[in-house]
C-alpha cells in the first residue's frame, strides 16, 4: 500500500507545484492546498498504515496504528490551516486595493531603487 | 619598559583623539604646531635605539590582543625596522613642518588632515615593527585606509577621489592577497612569528603550500610599493595634497611592499621563483616608469612615475640581494653589494624624493600651475628652491656629489653581478639585466634633467602663471632643504651612515650570512678605481645628455603609443565591465517575477535532492512491511486522481476550488481508513471552513469573475512539477525502504494510561506527552486570527499613505 501511496502523493505535489508556477494568486493557494494534503499523506504513509485499530486504548486490539504520526498531523492541520486563511484574506485584501490577481502584474514599484 | 615599545607605535593613533580638540579650541595656532611634537619625539626616541642596534642587538616587546587565538602585538627592533621606523618619524616630522606652511589655517579642515596623518603614522609603524603575521597585516590594511583617507582629503573633487577609489581597491586586493599568504606561512609553521618562521625556512621549501604563499605574498608587496602593473594607482594618488604625496608616496607608504620582501626573504630566497620574480618585476618597473616618466607633463606625475621606477630599482636589488642565498662564499662575492645597495638607495631615495616633492608643492603654491609646459624661467626667481630642486634631481640621475651616485654605481655592481649568476637560467637571460639597468638608467637622466631645466630655466613669462611668482616662506623651504643636505652630507659620509643604518638593516635581511652588523664587509667610496660601472655612468651622461637636448624632437613618439592599450584603460575598462557586466547578470535573473524565483527554487531542490539520491545510489523499492492493498483505497486513490486533476485543467476557479474540496475529503476518508479518527474529524471540519473561505474569496472578485480562462500550458512548469512530483515518490520509495529503527510508539501505547490516565493516544500525545507543540499551534491560530482582522481593519486612507512615502 505505501508504495501505491508514495505515487499518489507524488502526483498531489506535481499538481501543485504546477498551480504554485500560475499567474492566479488564487490558483497559487489552491495549490499550497494540495501541496499541504500531499505533506500530512507522506507524513501518514512514512510512518506506516500497518495496524488493526486506530489508536485508542479499550478495544481489545493487538496492533494499534502510529499514534506519532496522527498527533504531528493533526497539528500540521491547524496550522496550514491558519496560514491559508491568512493568505487567502491577504489575496482579498490584494484585489481591492490593486485590483488584479495576476502575480506576473505585481512587481512592486520602482520607487525604492 | 618593554611594553613602552609597543605603546610607541600607538601615540600617533592616541595623539588624533586630541587633534580636534586643539582645533576647535586653538584657532589662533596652526594645528600642525601640537603635531609636530609627535613624530619628533618619537624620532628621538627611536634614535636612542641606534647605538645598540648598529651592535647587533635586539628588541622585542609584546602586548598579547586575543591570547585564545595566540594573537599578540609584537614590537621586534632590529636593523631593518630602526631603519625605517627613523624614516617614518623623520620624514614625518619634516612632513608636518611642511604643511604648516603649505596648509592654510583658514581654509583647510586641519583636524581631518591631521588625524589621517596620525592614523597612518601608527599604521606605517606597526607594519615595520610586527613580528606577528596578523597584527602586521591589520597594520597593512590601516595604512591602507589612512591612505585612502589622505588621498581623498580633497573630497570635493572627482579626480581626489577617484585616485582614492584606485588606490584603495588595488592596494587592498593585494592586502587580501598577502593575508592568504600569511595564512599559508601559518598553516606550514604552525607560527605567526616572523622571527621562528625565518628559523624554521629550511623546512618549509619543501611544503606544497610554500610557492602559492611565496606569489600570494608578494602581490601583496607588489600592489602596495607600485611594482608593474600594479604601479597605476600611484600617478592617480597624486591628487592627494603635496605633503602627503611626499610622505606616503615617496617615502613611507609605497615602501612598505619593499619591506615586506626585505623581511621575508630570509624565508623564501631559497626558492628559484622569488629571485626571478623580484629580480625581473623591479628591473622591468624600473625600465616602465623611467621611460614613462619623460611623457608627463605634470610635475607631480614626473615624481610619481620617477617613484615607480626608482622602487623598481630598490625591488631588483632586493631579488639580487636573495641571490646570495645561493653563491658559496656570498659574504665575498659582489653579491653582497645588493642588499647593500638596497638599503642604502632605500635612504637616499627617502631623502631626495621627499625633497622633490616639496619643490613641485611650492611650485604650485608660489605659481598656481604644475603644469610644465606653463612652467618656465623660476631660477632666478625662486634661486633657493631651484637649488633644492637641482641637487634632488642630480642624485635621481645619480651624478656626484650626490647620494645617488653612489647607490647607482652598486647598483650597477649588483646588475652586472647578476650576469654572472650560473644558477636558474640566469647565464641565458642574465645578460639583459645590465642591460636594461643601463637604459633605465638614462631615462632616469632625462626625466630628471626634464624636471629642473623645463621647470626653472628656459623663458620667463609671467602672463602664464595664475599668481605672481616669488620665493616662498622660508618655513616652507626649511624641511626640503633639511633632506637637501642630507643628500650631499651622506655622498662626503656614506660608511657613517652604512655602518649605523644600513648594515644593521642587511643583516636582518641576510642573517644566515653574518653573526653581527660588524662581519659586514662592505665600504662605500666615491672613487672606487676605473671600474665598469664608472664607465657605465659616463655613458649615461653621454647618452643622457644628447638625448634631452633632443627631447623635442622624439617626445612625439611617445604620441605613437595608442591609448587603448595603456594599463589605464584596462583598468577602468576592467572595473567598468564589472559594473555593466555584474549589472546585466543580476538583471538577467533577478526579474522581479515571483514565477520565475519559483522555478529556480524548484528546480534547485530537485536537482539538489536527486543528484544527492544518485551519487549516494539510495535508490531502492522495498515491498517489505507493506499494509495489503484493499479495494476501498484503490478507489479513494481514484477518487484523489480525479480531484487532483480537475484542479489543473479547470478553466473556471470554481471547479478548481470544489477540486480542491473533493481532494480534502477524500483525505479525511482516507483518515477513515487508516485508523485515524482524529485526523478525520479534524480535516473534515477544517476543509469545510476552508473552502468556505476560498468561496468568500472568490465571490469577492466581482470584476475578474467574469473573465474566466484556462491555465496555458507551459512545458518548463509542467517539466519541473513532474520533476518534483518524482523526486517526492523516490524519496518516499527510499526511505519507507530503509527503515532501520522501530518506531518509540510502543511507549506511547504501554504508557498511555498507566502514567497520563488516558486511553486516546493521540489526544493524550497532543495534551500530554508533547502538549508544547498545541500551545503553540494555539499561538498560531491566534496570530492568524489577529493578523486577518489587523488587515481587514487597519487601512491607511490615500492621503496617510502619500505622505508616508516622504
Amino acid at each position: 500500500m505505501e508504495i501505491i501511496m508514495a505515487f499518489v502523493i507524488g502526483f498531489l505535489f506535481m499538481a501543485a507545484v504546477y498551480l504554485i508556477l500560475s499567474k492566479s494568486l488564487l490558483r497559487i493557494i489552491i495549490g499550497t492546498g494540495l501541496l499541504s494534503h500531499g505533506a500530512h499523506l507522506l507524513i501518514l504513509t512514512m510512518g506506516g498504515l500497518g495496524g488493526e485499530a486506530p489508536p485508542v486504548l479499550n478495544e481489545g486490539a493487538k496492533t494499534f496504528a502510529d499514534p506519532l504520526p496522527q498527533a504531528l498531523i493533526l497539528t500540521a492541520i491547524v496550522i496550514s490551516f491558519g496560514v491559508t486563511a491568512f493568505f487567502l484574506v491577504l489575496a482579498y485584501r490584494s484585489y481591492q486595493e490593486l485590483q488584479t490577481d495576476d502575480i506576473s502584474l505585481m512587481r512592486g514599484s520602482d520607487e525604492y531603487e | 619598559m618593554f611594553l613602552l615599545q609597543v605603546l610607541y607605535i600607538f601615540i600617533p593613533m592616541l595623539a588624533a583623539i586630541l587633534v580636534p580638540f586643539l582645533y576647535k579650541s586653538i584657532k589662533n595656532i596652526h594645528t600642525g604646531w601640537f603635531v609636530l611634537a609627535v613624530p619628533a619625539t618619537l624620532a628621538i626616541i627611536y634614535a636612542s635605539y641606534i647605538a645598540k642596534v648598529a651592535k647587533g642587538e635586539v628588541f622585542q616587546a609584546e602586548l598579547p590582543w586575543i591570547p585564545s587565538l595566540d594573537i599578540s602585538v609584537v614590537s621586534y627592533l632590529d636593523g631593518l625596522s630602526l631603519l625605517f621606523s627613523l624614516l617614518i618619524t623623520g620624514i614625518g616630522s619634516l612632513v608636518v613642518l611642511y604643511s604648516i606652511f603649505y596648509l592654510d589655517k583658514h581654509k583647510e579642515k586641519l583636524h581631518n588632515f591631521y588625524v589621517y596623518l596620525l592614523l597612518f603614522m601608527t599604521a606605517m609603524l606597526g607594519v615595520v615593527q610586527s613580528d606577528h603575521l596578523i597584527t602586521l597585516y591589520f597594520f597593512w590594511e590601516l595604512t591602507s585606509i589612512s591612505s585612502f583617507l589622505l588621498i581623498g582629503y580633497w573630497y570635493t573633487r572627482d579626480a581626489s577621489r577617484f585616485g582614492a577609489l584606485k588606490s584603495m581597491m588595488i592596494t587592498v586586493g593585494g592586502g587580501l592577497m598577502m593575508l592568504g599568504g600569511f595564512i599559508l606561512l601559518y598553516l606550514m609553521g604552525g607560527t605567526y612569528s616572523i622571527r621562528e618562521l625565518i628559523v624554521m625556512a629550511p623546512n618549509l621549501v619543501e611544503h606544497p603550500l610554500f610557492t602559492w604563499s611565496l606569489v600570494l605574498l608578494l602581490l601583496g608587496a607588489f600592489t602596495k610599493s607600485a611594482q608593474f602593473p600594479f604601479y597605476i594607482w600611484l600617478p592617480d594618488a597624486m591628487e592627494a595634497p603635496t605633503p602627503v604625496s611626499a610622505y606616503l608616496h615617496s617615502a613611507t607608504m609605497v615602501k612598505a611592499g619593499i619591506y615586506l620582501v626585505a623581511r621575508f626573504t630570509p624565508i623564501f630566497a631559497v626558492s628559484e621563483l622569488w629571485v626571478w620574480l623580484v629580480t625581473a618585476v623591479g628591473l622591468f618597473t624600473l625600465f616602465w616608469g623611467s621611460f614613462f616618466a619623460v611623457k608627463q607633463t605634470d610635475l607631480k606625475g614626473i615624481l610619481a612615475f620617477s617613484t615607480v621606477s626608482q622602487l623598481g630599482l630598490i625591488m631588483s636589488l632586493l631579488g639580487a640581494g636573495a641571490g646570495a642565498f645561493h653563491v658559496n662564499g656570498a659574504a665575498d662575492s659582489v653579491f653582497r653589494f645588493a642588499a647593500f645597495a638596497a638599503m642604502f638607495h632605500l635612504i637616499n631615495h627617502a631623502t631626495f624624493k621627499g625633497s622633490l616633492f616639496m619643490i613641485a608643492g611650492i611650485i604650485d603654491h608660489e605659481t598656481g600651475t604644475r603644469d610644465i609646459r606653463k612652467l618656465g624661467g623660476l631660477m632666478s626667481i625662486m634661486p633657493l628652491s631651484f637649488t633644492v630642486a637641482a641637487i634632488g634631481s642630480f642624485s635621481m640621475a645619480g651624478l656626484p656629489p650626490f647620494n645617488g651616485f653612489l647607490s647607482k654605481e652598486m647598483f650597477l655592481t649588483a646588475m652586472l653581478a647578476l650576469k654572472e649568476f650560473e644558477l636558474y637560467g640566469f647565464d641565458t637571460w642574465g645578460a639583459l639585466f645590465p642591460i636594461v639597468a643601463w637604459i633605465a638608467s638614462i631615462f632616469t637622466f632625462i626625466y630628471s634633467c626634464y624636471f629642473v631645466f623645463r621647470t626653472f630655466t628656459g623663458q620667463y613669462k609671467p602672463q602664464q602663471y595664475a599668481k605672481i611668482p616669488h620665493e616662498a616662506p622660508i618655513g616652507m623651504l626649511i624641511s626640503p632643504m633639511i633632506l637637501a643636505a642630507f643628500v650631499v652630507i651622506i655622498f662626503f659620509i656614506p660608511n657613517l651612515i652604512g655602518d649605523t643604518f644600513v648594515k644593521p638593516a642587511v643583516q636582518a635581511i641576510q642573517p644566515f650570512l653574518y653573526d653581527a652588523p660588524g662581519d659586514i664587509d662592505i665600504h662605500v667610496s666615491a672613487w672606487h678605481g676605473l671600474t665598469p660601472e664608472l664607465f657605465m655612468t659616463i655613458g649615461i651622461v653621454i647618452i643622457g645628455v644628447l638625448l634631452f637636448v633632443a627631447l623635442p624632437k622624439w617626445q612625439g613618439l611617445y604620441k605613437l603609443f595608442p591609448r587603448s592599450l595603456t594599463l589605464n584603460n584596462a583598468y577602468d575598462k576592467i572595473m567598468q565591465g564589472l559594473d555593466v557586466g555584474l549589472n546585466r547578470i543580476s538583471r538577467l535573473y533577478m526579474t522581479g517575477s515571483m514565477r520565475h524565483y519559483l522555478l529556480y527554487m524548484f528546480s534547485g531542490i530537485v536537482a539538489i535532492v536527486l543528484g544527492t539520491l544518485f551519487v549516494k545510489d539510495a535508490f531502492s523499492i522495498s515491498f517489505e512491511g507493506a499494509a495489503p492493498i484493499r479495494l476501498y483505497e484503490i478507489i479513494l486513490i481514484f477518487v484523489l486522481v480525479i480531484g487532483t486533476a480537475t484542479t489543473i485543467v479547470a478553466k473556471s476557479r470554481l471547479t478548481a476550488i470544489i477540486g480542491l474540496g473533493s481532494v480534502g475529503y477524500t483525505v479525511a476518508l482516507f483518515f477513515v481508513i487508516f485508523n485515524a479518527p482524529d485526523l478525520a474529524l479534524t480535516q473534515l471540519v477544517i476543509e469545510t471552513i476552508s473552502v468556505a473561505l476560498f468561496l468568500m474569496a472568490f465571490y469577492h472578485l466581482p470584476k475578474l469573475g467574469k473573465r474566466e480562462e484556462r491555465m496555458r500550458f507551459q512545458l518548463n512548469r509542467a517539466i519541473i512539477s513532474i520533476a518534483v512530483g518524482v523526486m517526492v515518490t523516490l524519496i518516499a520509495l527510499s526511505a519507507h525502504s530503509q527503515k532501520f529503527i522501530p518506531s518509540i510508539s510502543k511507549y506511547y501505547e504501554e504508557t498511555v494510561y498507566s502514567l497520563a490516565g488516558g486511553g486516546n493516544i493521540v489526544n493524550v500525545i497532543l495534551v500530554d506527552y508533547r502538549g508544547f507543540d498545541t500551545l503553540f499551534e494555539i499561538t498560531v491560530l491566534s496570530i492568524a486570527g489577529m493578523a486577518i482582522l489587523a488587515m481587514i481593519k487597519l487601512r491607511m486612507n490615500r492621503k496617510e499613505k502619500a505622505h508616508e512615502n516622504k
